[in-house]
């Protein structure tokens, strides 16, 4: 009894309500994305549970048992069996290709019985244990190239396999493990260089190479004017700034190439979509148009709980999974929204605050690992449904339908929740 | 170590919820074009267009209505046909249409109804109907057609057509849609509002598929039709499609009036065209060659028409001169000294009377000269002015220069020549004198009118000074709605005892004046006026302007024959012939209704234009 009134007192309840507001909030969106007015199954239906508001109800509530079973495991179970767990889902990853069945075009997923899994969706959990594992050995120093490079390792093979299967959406996600090794010492140029190189991607794509050009040498004059005088008078300085152009020029020449040469055909209309949605308008611009009008339909209190037009009538595709968002700025506006967005900041920065508590650098690393997991899914999920971000296939956190997801997502979520319960036994190092 | 980074993270969190707000308030309250693109995916306007209003004549006898034709969809999904033969059969069409149309539909929708067959009778649907049940996936929709009782009414009736990208652009109030019917001439088109009734609109929500899933906010925004409102006219149709078979062969107008209350008993414009041929679905072939027609059979020549009104505007120069005080009943002029020459007649004693009955030139020409001398001003231009402005002030009084306010949309204003239109001809003022305009005098010259205006001045003469702007429809709607415009008199300013004279010279005009031996109706007192309006371009038009009886008139009548000669010569017979037809409902004189019905006074030269305002005279009396 008293330990049970120890966890309870030690779980942060505030991520716990967080999630649990954001996984019900999902739910009546995805009922209402189903909702049909004429024929209305109410949750004592057995039909009910055929379709995705019913399914994911059973999601909801096996998700319940896996967060008890979390917490009845041993907290130093998943430090200790971190390479088990990753060997396991690499494993997997291998094997899908081989046993695994098709579902909506990817190739990735596992059927047993009636239920489905996507092996990569938690493939992200066994990387983040594992790194957060390695980083938590006490000579592992993120600023050697040694321990860089291991890191990039232990992220680019589930990456690489995941690619392999035609998930690139879901690879994507792997970078952000970035966030995870800047908190804890990567020096900071690499995510500099990173955001770096995405500006220049996304220019290369949106403006012509003169704009570039020409941007690139008024801002290196302004540099140049604004040194200090000595540094105007060297030679050097003049050489460097050419340098530094040809090079961004170079690699703009080289996102051309890649986005003309490498990338396969859909890839490439995917960031061409985004660039002009009018591009393709009823096949790939149709869901980001589509899209675009369900939200900017919502005006700014939204058209009411159930009463959305284009959420209810298929207009947007993937309405219930990938483009749940869509129903929350059909339904509930701007103020809805504004809402959602501002509770999954307050969620990421909880996360954070949680982490920097542990005493324990690999409760710490994976605290980091989930923060950088979750705000990828949300920035690009989010930027895909507005045209900010090209549309890759990939949910939203405890909103978007799916039983792989909502398991994956609770328990990369309940892990953390379960160390931080425990982070006053935790050795600090 | 590194704490600090959090912090860092944290605002690369906030500036990407920020960036995503901006996007989302950009997207959601300030651009509302997305709302609009909304309703157009998920939400269908049904139309529901009312049936339009009907028309009937004086007599409640129905002229047009509406005939209900159905559209044949087509619903590829749900279509099942199994003997493609019968169905061909049953539709009298071709398998090869069958085939091409039925492909065009799935190219289109395979959910959606697609239009397979355009205006089915009222009989082909009810041939069809039980058939229908083999059929499934085909469904009817109605529409209706314009059905006319009579060909004689077209011109002031009108026509309705598909509405044209022009007027669609400039309508005033949104209303009209691509392919939607309105009224295009005549009273179709002058009581369009009216007529058309409100239109119904139901919205129903639809899928990403076009299916429909309900009504939109529980049908709570859908408007009902109502139907559109019937016209009652007071047109005799009876007496129009009489009027109209006098005109055959002819090319003119006839503008018959009830002097006490304005109603246009008869407007016929000659020569016409059969209304049913712009009432179906040959519209097009039919409207391009009526169009192009030479002798311009879609042109409304009652209110549009011009002319010169000759002589008849006699009687308006002697009323003039009455209340002017210039002339009395017994002012005598005789032929001397006028360049206007004149028909043989007793003239040794030419009063008023004697004048009017022969239509005496010279009478007027020295009457108008009175009316334009005969004043305090010094030298004769000066004095020509203030005589002319006198003499306009009081002609305008009849309507000339100015729309009467029919209720038609193409009334002509004519010409009034005043002090201000000669000054502009001559430029300058006193720069013209009578000399230069006696051409007046005989209602020639720069005098402009239509056939409407004259059967007016017929009316205001049968009157005795007043007259009710003439109008074709008396009420309007089941509650009998009247425009008061149409319930007001207007007041000439000529005293009632002038007309006396007046009369007595029309009734003489007839009975042994100008009018021949076909235009006397035996037991019928008609007084009357014949005109002959002069046309450059070829014969002069024949014009008669009547009221009958004498006593208590009941019809007042103007008749424009074109290229006929002398008005005694055809307007006056049938104007006779109409009168008569209208008081006793019987014509006697089979003779002369059969000699005029036959008649043709089609040009060789065409002209409908009427004549242009004349050059300016030099002054030829010096």
């Amino acid at each position: 009894m008293s330990n049970q009134n120890q966890l309870v007192s030690k779980v942060d309840w505030i991520t716990v309500s967080l999630y649990a507001l954001f996984v019900l909030a999902g739910w009546m969106n995805i009922y209402s994305a189903v909702y049909n007015p004429e024929t209305h199954l109410w949750i004592f239906d057995a039909k009910f549970y055929d379709s995705n508001a019913g399914k994911q109800l059973i999601w909801i509530a096996t998700s319940l048992i896996l967060i008890i079973c979390i917490f009845a495991i041993d907290f130093r179970f998943f430090e200790a069996f971190a390479p088990i767990i990753y060997a396991g889902f690499i494993g997997l990853l291998i094997l899908v290709p081989f046993l695994g069945v098709t579902i909506n075009g990817s190739h990735s997923w596992f059927k047993f019985g009636s239920i489905t899994i996507q092996p990569a969706e938690f493939a992200k959990t066994a990387t983040a244990l594992l790194l957060a594992k390695y980083i938590n050995e006490p000579q592992v120093n993120l600023s050697k190239w040694k321990n860089q490079w291991f890191s990039a390792a232990i992220i680019g093979l589930p990456m690489l396999l995941i690619i392999a299967s035609n998930e690139t959406g879901s690879a994507l996600v792997f970078a952000s493990f970035l966030i995870l090794l800047y908190r804890e010492g990567l020096p900071g140029e690499y995510p500099g260089l990173f955001i770096g190189f995405v500006t220049i991607f996304v220019s290369a794509l949106l403006l012509s190479p003169w704009t570039i050009l020409a941007t690139l040498i008024v801002i290196a004059g302004c540099i140049i004017a604004l040194s200090p005088i000595y540094i105007q008078r060297l030679k050097q300085t003049y050489v460097k700034a050419a340098l530094f152009i040809v090079g961004i020029m170079f690699m703009v020449f080289l996102v051309d190439l890649a986005v003309n040469k490498v990338l396969k055909e859909h890839q490439r209309n995917r960031i061409k979509v985004l660039i002009d949605p009018s591009f393709d308008p009823r096949g790939l611009g149709y869901q980001v148009t589509q899209s675009k009008i369900a939200i900017g339909s919502g005006g700014f209190w939204g058209k009411g709980y159930l009463q959305g037009t284009q959420t209810k009538f298929d207009f947007v595709p993937e309405q219930s999974t990938d483009f749940i968002f869509c129903t929350i700025g059909e339904e509930h506006g701007f103020f809805g929204v504004m809402v959602v967005i501002i509770l999954f900041v307050v969620f990421l920065w909880r996360l954070m605050y949680l982490a920097d508590q542990q005493r324990s650098r690999f409760a710490r690393a994976y605290g980091y690992g989930v923060v950088g997991i979750l705000f990828f899914h949300f920035l690009v999920n989010i930027g895909m449904t507005i045209g900010l971000m090209p549309i890759m296939g990939i949910p939203l956190p405890f909103f978007s339908y799916g039983g792989s997801s909502l398991w994956s997502f609770t328990i990369l979520l309940f892990i953390f929740l379960k160390l931080d319960s425990h982070r006053s036994d935790m050795l600090s190092r | 170590m590194f704490e600090g980074r959090r912090q860092i993270l944290l605002l690369f969190f906030i500036i990407i919820g920020l960036v995503f707000l901006g996007k989302l308030f950009f997207l959601q309250v300030i651009d509302d074009s997305y709302e609009k693109a909304a309703d157009n995916n998920a939400i269908r306007k049904i139309i529901q267009i009312p049936f339009r209003g009907e028309v009937y004549d004086r007599h409640n006898k129905l002229i047009v209505y509406n005939t209900p034709v159905y559209d044949l969809y087509i619903t590829p999904r749900k279509a099942h046909v199994r003997d493609t033969l019968q169905f061909c059969q049953l539709f009298g069409i071709t398998r090869a249409y069958f085939d091409s149309t039925c492909k065009q539909a799935k190219a289109y929708s395979r959910v959606k109804p697609f239009l397979f067959l355009k205006h089915l009778s009222k009989e082909d649907f009810a041939r069809v109907q039980d058939a229908m049940v083999d059929f499934p996936g085909f469904t009817f929709t109605t529409t209706a057609f314009r059905t006319y009782q009579s060909k004689a009414f077209s011109n002031a009736l009108g026509y309705v057509a598909e509405i044209n990208s022009n007027s669609l652009q400039n309508q005033k109030d949104d209303y009209y849609r691509q392919g939607d019917y309105v009224g295009v001439s005549g009273i179709e088109s002058f009581y369009e509002e009216d007529l058309r009734g409100q239109r119904g609109v139901k919205y129903r929500m639809v899928n990403s598929n076009g299916v429909e899933k309900g009504d939109f906010k529980e049908g709570r925004l859908d408007i009902q039709p109502i139907a559109g409102k019937n016209l009652f006219t007071g047109v005799d149709i009876r007496l129009q499609e009489y009027a109209d078979s006098l005109m055959q062969h002819k090319v003119g107008s006839v503008v018959a009036i009830e002097p006490s209350s304005g109603e246009i008993l008869t407007m016929v414009s000659a020569p016409s065209y059969d209304p049913s041929l712009l009432a179906g679905r040959n519209f097009s072939k039919y409207y391009r060659d009526l169009a192009l027609d030479p002798m311009k059979p879609l042109l409304n020549r009652p209110p549009s028409a011009y002319y010169r009104p000759g002589s008849t505007f006699k009687l308006i120069q002697a009323l003039v001169g009455l209340q002017l005080g210039i002339i009395t009943p017994g002012s005598v002029f005789t032929h001397a000294g006028a360049p206007v020459k004149c028909h043989a007649h007793n003239t040794s004693h030419n009063d008023l009377h004697n004048a009017i009955q022969w239509s005496c030139n010279p009478y007027f020409y020295h009457a108008f000269r009175k009316i334009l001398y005969e004043n305090t001003q010094g030298n004769t231009y000066e004095r020509s002015a203030q005589g002319l402005q006198r003499w306009s002030e009081l002609v305008a009084n009849f309507g000339f220069g100015r729309k009467l306010g029919v209720d038609l949309g193409n009334e002509k204003k004519g010409i009034l020549p005043n002090v201000e239109y000669y000054n502009k001809v001559y430029k300058g003022e006193n720069t013209w004198k009578f000399s230069n305009i006696y051409s007046l005098s005989i209602g020639e010259g720069e005098l402009v009118v239509n056939p409407l205006k004259m059967a007016n001045v017929a009316a205001i003469i049968a009157n005795r000074g007043w007259y009710i702007p003439p109008h074709l429809v008396k009420a309007i709607g089941d509650n009998k709605i009247v425009d008061p415009f149409y319930k007001t008199p207007v007041s000439v300013g000529i005293d009632a005892k002038h007309f006396g004279v007046v009369i007595e010279g029309m009734k003489d005009a007839v009975l042994h004046g100008t009018v021949g031996s076909d235009g006397r109706i035996p037991d019928i007192v008609m007084c009357g006026k014949t005109g002959t309006s002069q046309n450059a371009k070829g014969e002069d038009h024949s014009v008669f302007i009547a009221f009958a009886p004498k006593e208590n008139p009941k019809i007042a009548i103007a008749v424009f024959v074109e290229n006929a000669g002398f008005g005694g010569f055809a307007a006056a017979p049938i104007a006779s012939l109409i009168i008569e037809k209208y008081l006793k409902g019987k014509v006697d004189r089979k003779a002369v209704e059969e000699k005029f019905m036959n008649k043709s006074y089609l040009p060789n030269v065409l002209s409908v234009t009427g004549p242009k305002p004349q050059k300016p005279k030099k002054d030829t009396l010096k």
